[in-house]
């Protein structure tokens, strides 16, 4: 059993241009269990993307720890794959050789090199394994960042809104493949949404956070029985219930509208 | 008028042998041995003859010839009034301006000979450039992912950088054994300069993002230098090729003007002691034609290594 994950009073804080400092993360403690899918919501940048880059060990924190299975996350590694926020695809390669990347960087290419194409063809990118990224359109790229991440078989996967980009219906096509490959690896989940319906459809726990500086705001227990029913009753007054803390809460909300 | 673009270049032809045949030539010039020019034109008028008809049945050749027609045809017209005005009426001061049947005729009679110097010119380049080249993208990785590097090489090369290395002619031909290992020590230096600094400064500006990308995937240092920081830095560094190209053309006349024995700078330098100005230019269209040849190749091989980049950035 691989894969859990535990944030430990993290808190981080960033210098910004006009030396202020904004406190991103502001003590967060948290425990992801091995195998669960777990989303994070809230406003806009209230640090989700940075919690994501620490436990991706991109980041330090400034307070408190992070672990992995027991051992403290110090720098990147494959084990704990992140789809950016932007697609970030290497230019200079075709999507073939951006999704086969990590099999080369790590030298297990040679006996790995069958995976490549079939996360291409499980993206719906099978036409276009030979195109460079400036070619794709923003949601052919996402799809390509995604199986790029895939293809490295990682313990933990964190997404960065990795289905903002798609349209209503490869978007739920997507979620059902996330769903499937996620029941077949016993992967762990960490993704950032702004989709409310998607946090429910997908996770296990959706994590609501508060404006800036970031605190867990609420955990709320998915406990429908897949696959689930976007119509459901209790998928609807769940929704309710989270779109009503997102609302509610904070102070800075309102005021936003107006910024 | 539109109909006859792609006989442009042909009617300039008939008009420049017209003229060449048609007027009388002025008895100031020393003639030479064949009517080179005319040879030329005829070559000329029977190539793009061919090309003109052909442009009726191929969209290609009409789309190529169609480009560049009033470009030709003026170039044409171009040589046809250097020979009015040097073998028709001899206007210009005959010894520095020679007819254009003269340049010709030494380039297809010194043709060995002017082999020979262009063979060890491009010897002396090709060794200069050559290590010059992996001189430049070693020092640009060095200093662009090394901190250690970049406190200790950077000012060095901000102080040595700038002085064109023609000017360590008098300290360098003293310094090697050789006149050639010294003159491709200071071709490899002008093609060291701008390699360097435009591969550490490519380096500098890759996006943090892809560095962090592969890190997450498993790359370690030596891979995320070498596929990571070299792809992307890859169209500085050609930006670096393309001026130390030019810096080592330049590099290469002076030297030869100065100390080599050999080689087509020299032959022009001497050809002009001896007032022999036909050579003089028939060397320096070679050079032209020599030069552009490599900057063509280079900006091939750069199309073929960054067809990433098309539609990304635009050159
Ligand atoms: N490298 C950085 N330097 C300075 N400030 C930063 C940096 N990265 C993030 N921040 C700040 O930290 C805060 C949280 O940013 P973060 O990107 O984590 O937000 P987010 O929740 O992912 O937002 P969004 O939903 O819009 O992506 C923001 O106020 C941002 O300005
Ligand atoms: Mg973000």
């Amino acid at each position: 059993m691989v894969g859990e994950i535990k944030v430990e009073g993290v808190v981080k804080r960033f210098q910004q241009q006009n030396a202020e400092e904004v406190i991103a993360l502001s003590g967060i403690d948290l425990r992801i269990e091995t195998g669960e899918f777990v989303s994070l919501i809230g406003p806009s940048g209230c640090g989700k993307s940075t919690l994501l880059r620490l436990i991706a060990g991109l980041n330090g924190a400034d307070e408190g720890k992070l672990y992995i299975d027991e051992e403290e996350i110090k720098k990147p590694s494959y084990e704990r794959g992140l789809v950016f926020q932007d697609p970030m695809l290497f230019p200079w390669l075709s999507v073939y050789d951006n999704v086969a990347f990590g099999l080369k960087a790590r030298n297990i290419y040679k006996a790995n090199h069958m995976e490549v194409q079939k996360f291409i063809d499980l993206v719906g990118l099978s036409d276009f394994s030979r195109s460079y990224p400036h070619q794709l359109s923003g949601g052919m790229a996402q799809r390509a960042s995604l199986a790029r991440a895939l293809v490295n078989h990682p313990k933990v996967l964190l997404l960065d809104e990795p289905l903002g980009a798609l349209d209503a219906f490869t978007r739920m096509n997507m979620q059902d493949e996330l769903i499937r490959i996620w029941k077949e690896r016993g992967t762990t989940m960490i993704m950032v949404t702004h989709d409310v319906d998607e946090a429910i459809y997908l996770s296990d726990r959706v994590i609501v956070m508060t404006p800036r500086p970031a605190k867990i705001e609420r955990c709320i227990e998915v406990q429908l029985a897949r696959p689930r029913a976007r119509n459901n009753p209790e998928f609807l007054s769940l929704r309710s219930k989270i779109l009503e803390i997102l609302h509610f809460t904070g102070t800075v909300a309102e005021p936003n509208y107006y910024l | 008028m539109k109909k006859l673009n792609a006989w442009l270049p042909v009617l300039s032809a008939i008009l420049a042998i017209l003229v060449d045949y048609g007027v009388g030539n002025i008895d100031k010039h020393m003639p030479a041995k064949h009517p080179y020019f005319m040879y030329l034109l005829v070559v000329l008028l029977g190539a793009f003859t061919i090309i003109a008809l052909l442009s009726y049945f191929n969209p290609k050749a009409k789309e190529w010839i169609e480009d560049r027609s009033l470009f030709i045809a003026a170039t044409i017209l171009f040589l046809n009034v250097i020979n009015i005005v040097t073998k028709k009426l001899g206007l210009l001061p005959v010894i520095f301006f020679p007819t254009l049947d003269k340049i010709i005729s030494i380039i297809v009679e010194d043709r060995d000979f002017l082999a020979l110097c262009l063979g060890s010119s491009g010897k002396l380049l090709f060794t200069g450039y050559f290590f010059g080249a992996i001189a430049g993208f070693a020092t640009g990785i060095a200093v662009g992912f090394s901190n250690s590097a970049n406190y200790w090489i950077s000012p060095l090369i901000r102080i040595l950088g700038p002085i064109p290395a023609t000017a360590w002619i008098p300290l360098v031909l003293i310094s090697f054994p050789t006149t050639f290992t010294a003159s491709a020590f200071l071709i490899a230096l002008s093609v060291w300069f701008p390699t360097t600094v435009m591969t550490s400064s490519g380096i500098f500006n890759v996006r943090n993002a892809y560095f962090e990308v592969s890190s997450t995937l498993g790359a370690g240092k030596y891979y995320q230098i070498f596929m990571v920081g070299v792809p992307a830095a890859m169209p500085h560094m050609f930006i670096g090729l393309f001026n130390g190209t030019c810096a080592s053309f330049i590099t290469l006349m002076t030297a030869e003007m100065l100390g080599v024995k050999n080689g087509i700078g020299w032959y022009i330098n001497w050809q002009k002691e001896m007032m022999a100005y036909a050579n003089v230019y028939a060397g320096l269209i070679i050079i032209a034609v020599t030069f552009s040849i490599l900057i063509t190749l280079l900006f091939k091989v750069r199309d073929n290594v960054l067809v990433w980049q098309k539609g990304v950035i635009k050159w």
